[in-house]
């Protein structure tokens, strides 16, 4: 169990780390950069199996399943955009 | 098990952070996606053997559906479409938060106040999420068309999102909950997101887009904090601090704060900005072939218009003809041309033009009053003078690329219409200017022929 003070710790450190990733970014990677953290967040299908895993009224699993549609939505469809955007990195100068 | 679990979490928090640091470096962009992607792929997989799980069946059907839709329609999207579709993703993750927040609502078995404001508020944010993200990808798909306004618009949307938290404290505060009250917070805060979506203009999306997956990060995050689960309280919040930033870089590099973009009517003013003086002057495509064959430098200032012409094939095409005959030719790139920053960038490395012949707005602006022919291709707002000249305009402030310094300047344009913004652009009317009226691939291909002619 994460207790109170250790999730504001965590909290406080995450948002620091995507802060520190993001800044120093050149303009064109901006566009497959906001891709990238879509598909990050796509996590939530994690989150979003567990509460339909554990539901139980019907009304709970129909709810349930909603969110893992839209959750595989988010991480299916965010990795297919990104990788395809970044593929054509593969021309820029030096090795990809 | 539990530990396992527990550790799996940990690599894949560690993959998404490390994969998101890679993609911030053209050089390992590429191998991020699969950093992260290996992240997702180990911690979904293990979450199946979350321990008194229930269901499998009907999780792995909707797993299967949604994955599927999402990866063909991936997959199928135009280069061009692609900031429509990151929109729609993202609803769809702010949506899933909001759906982890009511299953846990209706369950209603939290160990403490904390959470249950967490997963209220989750709820409330992910839901504005998904709902402004659908308006995002309906207005750059098309689907809308105008910008919605009327008067005492922004009071109205002022008093629903007070009504949403309010109905948020009830939640919070009430300690019973209906399943009633559940889904009034819901269909609210939803209404909410369209409302707060449905007058920014489109020119403006990017920066919405960006600020809705921001959002959807920061749901995530709250939802991790709700199911104890360390992944998704990383991952959410780091993609939410990434996300602002990100969105006020956006906005930064369009000269605007972040509520000017949210809160103001962008191009309502029209018939108040200064007068634009000067006619339109046409001109042919063999005629504007000749004007670059025979230049030292050509400056090719891409936009929008580009994009929905899938020209940039045919400008490759153009300027390998144009470097035969010795012209020297570059690519200014505006940071927010087309619709979203970098996008631009990508369609001309899908046509496999170099990295070294794009040069950003800094870099190159100096450069302009040596050039001899910039060629506009679709770009609008980027490349208006009024941006510098005229304080009445919309656009005021705006950095530009210095397009009419050049000596002379060809306009690819579809028609005489206005940019996205609705601006008038002095550009046009202006005397080292000729308009090269048409569909920006066939005139590409005209100029190449013109060119290969001579």
């Amino acid at each position: 169990m994460i207790e109170g003070m250790t999730a504001l710790y965590i909290f406080m450190l995450s948002a620091f780390t995507g802060y520190e990733v993001i800044s120093r970014v050149p303009v064109i990677l901006h566009t497959p950069l906001m891709s990238g953290s879509n598909f990050v967040h796509g996590i939530v299908l994690v989150g979003a199996m567990v509460a339909m895993g554990h539901a139980h009224t019907p009304i709970e699993q129909v709810v349930g399943f909603i969110g893992v549609f839209l959750a595989a939505g988010n991480a299916v469809g965010g990795y297919v955009v990104t990788e395809r955007m970044l593929e054509m990195f593969k021309s820029s100068k030096g090795k990809a | 098990m539990e530990n396992l679990i527990e550790v799996s979490y940990f690599i894949a928090a560690v993959l998404f952070i490390l994969g998101l640091k890679r993609m911030s470096s053209p050089v390992t962009a590429r191998g991020g996606i699969l950093w992260a992607g290996s992240g997702m792929l180990v911690a979904t997989l293990i979450t199946f053997l979350f321990p008194g799980m229930e269901n499998y069946v009907l999780m792995t059907t909707a797993i299967f559906i949604g994955g599927v839709a999402a990866f063909w329609s991936g997959k199928k999207v135009a280069m061009t479409d692609m900031p429509q579709m990151i929109a729609l993703y993202n609803g769809m993750g702010g949506g899933a938060a909001g759906a982890i927040a009511a299953v846990e609502l209706l369950k209603g078995e939290f160990h403490s106040q904390i959470f249950l404001t967490l997963a209220v508020l989750g709820a409330l944010i992910g839901s504005v999420s998904f709902s402004g993200s659908l308006i995002a990808f309906a207005k750059l798909q098309g689907l809308i068309r105008r910008p919605m306004r009327y008067t005492g618009q922004q009071y109205f949307n002022f008093a629903v999102a007070l009504v949403s938290l309010a109905l948020a404290a009830t939640l919070i505060f009430k300690g019973e909950t209906t399943g009633l009250l559940i889904l009034i917070f819901f269909a609210v805060a939803l209404a909410y997101g369209f409302l707060m979506a449905l007058p920014i203009g489109g020119a403006d999306m990017p920066v919405v887009i960006s600020l809705f997956n921001a959002l959807t990060g920061l749901a995530v995050g709250f939802e991790g904090f709700v199911l104890n689960n360390a992944a998704m309280i990383i991952a959410g919040t780091v993609v939410g601090s990434a996300g602002t930033l990100l969105t006020q870089l956006m906005a930064k590099a369009m000269n605007r704060s972040l509520g000017n973009v949210l809160f103001s009517s962008f191009g309502t003013a029209e018939g108040e900005q200064g007068e634009v003086t000067g006619s339109l002057k046409p001109i042919d495509a063999p005629d504007a072939g000749i004007m670059m064959a025979y230049a030292e430098r050509v400056i090719i200032i891409p936009g929008y218009g580009m994009a929905v012409a899938q020209a940039q094939h045919k400008i490759w095409e153009l300027t390998k003809l144009l470097q035969e005959r010795g012209v020297d030719v570059k690519f200014a790139i505006h940071p927010v041309a087309g619709r979203m920053p970098g996008h631009m960038n990508v369609l001309l490395a899908e046509a496999n033009v170099p990295y070294d012949l794009l040069y950003d707005q800094d870099e190159i602006n100096a450069a302009f009053p040596q050039t001899d022919v910039a060629l506009v291709i679709g770009a609008n707002d980027v490349v208006n003078p009024a941006a510098r000249t005229d304080s009445s305009s919309p656009i005021y402030g705006m950095p530009i690329l210095d397009a009419d310094k050049a000596h002379n300047v060809i306009v690819i344009k579809r028609g005489q219409g206005k940019g996205f913004s609705g601006v008038e652009n002095a550009l046009f009317y202006a005397d080292n200017t000729r308009m090269l009226y048409g569909d920006g691939q066939a005139m590409a291909s005209a100029l190449i022929q013109a060119i290969k002619e001579l």
